[in-house]
C-alpha cells in the first residue's frame, strides 16, 4: 500500500508538469464543459418562466442552481479516457504502458486527477462568474452537503472505472465513436443533464433508478442541492457502493480478456 | 462554372477515397441518428412542460432542428475538414503544392477535402425539415420559401467566410485550430432559436460566432417571423464578409513564405 501511495505521488508530480504544457488545450475543454449545462440552464429558465415561474418544482433560480452544480459535478467527475485509449490501441502507444509493472489505471487516475487538480484555477472564477450572471438560489443543509462530498468520491471512481472499461472497448474494434456517443446519450438523459430526473417521465425516473447513470451524476448534485431526504440520502449512497462494486468486477473482466487480445499496431 | 466543375472533381475524390471504409457509412448513420434521437428526445420532454418555448411551437423547434443539421452536415462535409486540411499544408508547408495550380488558391483550399459520409447529416436534416413542415403546413407559403432559400445561402456563406477568416490567421499563427474547436462547441447553442439566450450571449452568438445567422435566421425565415430587415441585414453581412475574407486572405498568401523556406 505505501508503495503504491509513493507511485500516486511520483505521477501526480510527473503528470502536473506534462498538463501544463497543455493550457490551451484545457481551456477549449473547459468551454465545452461550460456550454451545455448554461444552454439547458437557459432553455429550462424559459419553460420556468412561461409556466407562471416554477415547473416541477423548479424555478428560474433552482435550475440555474442546478446546472452550476452540474457543471461542477461534471467536470470532476468526467473522463476523456475513451478517446485517449482508441489512440493508443491504434497507434500502439499502449505497449510501453504494458512493460510496466504497474496496472495502467492507476497512471490514467493519476492524469485525471492532476487535471482536475490544475483546472480548478480555471472552474471556480468560471463557476463564480456563473453565480453572478445567473443568480442562482441555494438552500443548502449541513448535513446534505457533508454527505454530497464522499457521493462526489464514489461518483467519480464508478465514473472513471465505467468509462474505462468501456474505452476497451478499444481492443476489439478501433471504431468505438459510435458506441461512445451511446453512452453519453445514455449520461444525457438518465443522469440528469438533459433535465433534472424529477422532469423526465415516469418510466425513465425508474429506468434511471436501476442503471448506473443516474448515481454518477445527478445523485450527488440533487444530494448537494439539498432536494433530497436523508432516507433517499441513503439509499442513493448505497446504489453508488452497489454500482462502484459491480463496475469493478466489470473492469477485471473485460481487462484480462481486452488486454490478451491486444497486439501492437505497427509492431 | 468553373467552381461547379472543380467541386465536383474534389467530390469524386472524396467519393473515392471514402469507398475504400464503407463501414464508416455506418458508423456516420448510427451517430447521425443517435444525435436526431437526443435532439427529439430533449424536445419531448421539454414539451411534456410547456406548450411553446418562447413561442416557438414544436413543429416550429423542429424545423430549427432540420436547418440546424442540414448546416452542421455543410460544415462537416465540406468547410471543417477542407479548412483543418489547409491549417495543416501550412504548418508543414505542402501549401506551395496548391499555392503553384492555375486555379485560385482560395477557391482550391475550400474544397480540398469532402467528407462524403457527413452528407448523412444534410439528408436527414433534409427530412426533419420536410417532416416539420408537413405539420407546420399552411403558413409556409411562396415568400417564406424564398426568404428561407435567401436566408439560409446567406447563412451558409457567413459560416464558411468565418472559418476562412479564421484559418486565414494560420499565416501568422501556426496553431488556430484551437479557435476552430471553440466554435465547434459553441455550435450546440444553435440547436435553440437563439432569442431564448439572455442579451450577452445573444451578441455572443450573433457577432462572435455568427451561429444566429446559420440556423435561426433562415428557421425564422421558414416559420415566418422573419423580418425583412433582418434579412436584408444577413444578405449584406454575408455580402461584406465575403469581401473581406477575400481581401484578408489575399493579404495573408501575400505573407506566406512557406513552411521552412
Amino acid at each position: 500500500m505505501k508503495g503504491l501511495i509513493d507511485v500516486y505521488i511520483t505521477l501526480f508530480k510527473t503528470e502536473l508538469a506534462v498538463q501544463f504544457q497543455y493550457r490551451a488545450a484545457m481551456l477549449i475543454w473547459l468551454i465545452g464543459l461550460v456550454v451545455q449545462p448554461v444552454i439547458y440552464l437557459v432553455v429550462w429558465s424559459t419553460v420556468a418562466e412561461s409556466q407562471g415561474g416554477e415547473v416541477g418544482g423548479f424555478t428560474g433560480a433552482d435550475f440555474a442552481a442546478y446546472y452550476i452544480a452540474m457543471m461542477v459535478v461534471n467536470h470532476l467527475t468526467f473522463t476523456w479516457i475513451m478517446f485517449e485509449f482508441e489512440y493508443r490501441v491504434r497507434t500502439g502507444a499502449f505497449s510501453p504502458l504494458l512493460l510496466q509493472p504497474l496496472h495502467p489505471i492507476h497512471r490514467d487516475i493519476a492524469t485525471n486527477t492532476s487535471y482536475k487538480f490544475m483546472t480548478l484555477v480555471v472552474i471556480v472564477p468560471v463557476t463564480g462568474l456563473l453565480i453572478w450572471i445567473f443568480a442562482p438560489r441555494f438552500e443548502l443543509q449541513g448535513w446534505a452537503v457533508a454527505l454530497s462530498v464522499p457521493a462526489l468520491v464514489l461518483a467519480f471512481f464508478t465514473r472513471f472505472l465505467v468509462e474505462w472499461s468501456l474505452a476497451l472497448a478499444a481492443f476489439w474494434t478501433t471504431r468505438v465513436q459510435a458506441l461512445n456517443q451511446v453512452y453519453f446519450a445514455l449520461l444525457l438523459f438518465l443522469a440528469g443533464r438533459i433535465a433534472p430526473l424529477g422532469l423526465m417521465p415516469e418510466w425513465v425516473q425508474t429506468l434511471a433508478n436501476v442503471l448506473p447513470f443516474r448515481w454518477m451524476l445527478a445523485f450527488p448534485v440533487e444530494l448537494f442541492l439539498g432536494r433530497l431526504t436523508m432516507e433517499e440520502a441513503i439509499h442513493g449512497l448505497g446504489m453508488q457502493v452497489a454500482g462502484l462494486t459491480l463496475a469493478l468486477i466489470l473492469i477485471s473482466l473485460v481487462w484480462s480478456r481486452g488486454a490478451k487480445r491486444y497486439s501492437a499496431v505497427g509492431s | 462554372m468553373n467552381l461547379a466543375r472543380l467541386l465536383w472533381v474534389f467530390f469524386r475524390v472524396g467519393l473515392m477515397n471514402e469507398l475504400a471504409y464503407r463501414a464508416n457509412f455506418y458508423v456516420q448513420l448510427v451517430q447521425s441518428l443517435l444525435n436526431l434521437g437526443v435532439a427529439l428526445g430533449s424536445l419531448g420532454v421539454i414539451f411534456a412542460h410547456t406548450d411553446d418555448l418562447n413561442g416557438w411551437l414544436p413543429a416550429e423547434l423542429v424545423a430549427l432542428l432540420g436547418v440546424y443539421f442540414l448546416m452542421s452536415g455543410l460544415i462537416g462535409t465540406l468547410i471543417q475538414p477542407s479548412m483543418q486540411r489547409f491549417m495543416e499544408d501550412v504548418r508543414q508547408g505542402t501549401l506551395d503544392f496548391t499555392l503553384t495550380k492555375p486555379e485560385d488558391a482560395q477557391v482550391l483550399v475550400s474544397i480540398s477535402e469532402v467528407r462524403i459520409w457527413r452528407l448523412v447529416d444534410v439528408v436527414q436534416g433534409g427530412i426533419v425539415l420536410a417532416v416539420a413542415l408537413m405539420r407546420i403546413g399552411a403558413r409556409t407559403g411562396l415568400v417564406e420559401a424564398l426568404s428561407f432559400g435567401v436566408a439560409l445561402i446567406a447563412g451558409g456563406t457567413i459560416v464558411y467566410c468565418f472559418w476562412l477568416i479564421l484559418a486565414t490567421f494560420s499565416f501568422w499563427f501556426v496553431r488556430v485550430e484551437n479557435i476552430l474547436v471553440i466554435f465547434q462547441s459553441m455550435y450546440e447553442a444553435g440547436r435553440w432559436p437563439i432569442g431564448i439566450y439572455p442579451r450577452w450571449l445573444k451578441m455572443v452568438l450573433t457577432f462572435l460566432v455568427p451561429i444566429a445567422f446559420a440556423v435561426t435566421v433562415p428557421a425564422e425565415a421558414l416559420v415566418g417571423r422573419l423580418t425583412g430587415e433582418v434579412l436584408v441585414g444577413a444578405i449584406g453581412l454575408a455580402a461584406g464578409m465575403l469581401v473581406g475574407a477575400r481581401l484578408f486572405w489575399k493579404w495573408g498568401v501575400k505573407q506566406y513564405s512557406g513552411a521552412s523556406a
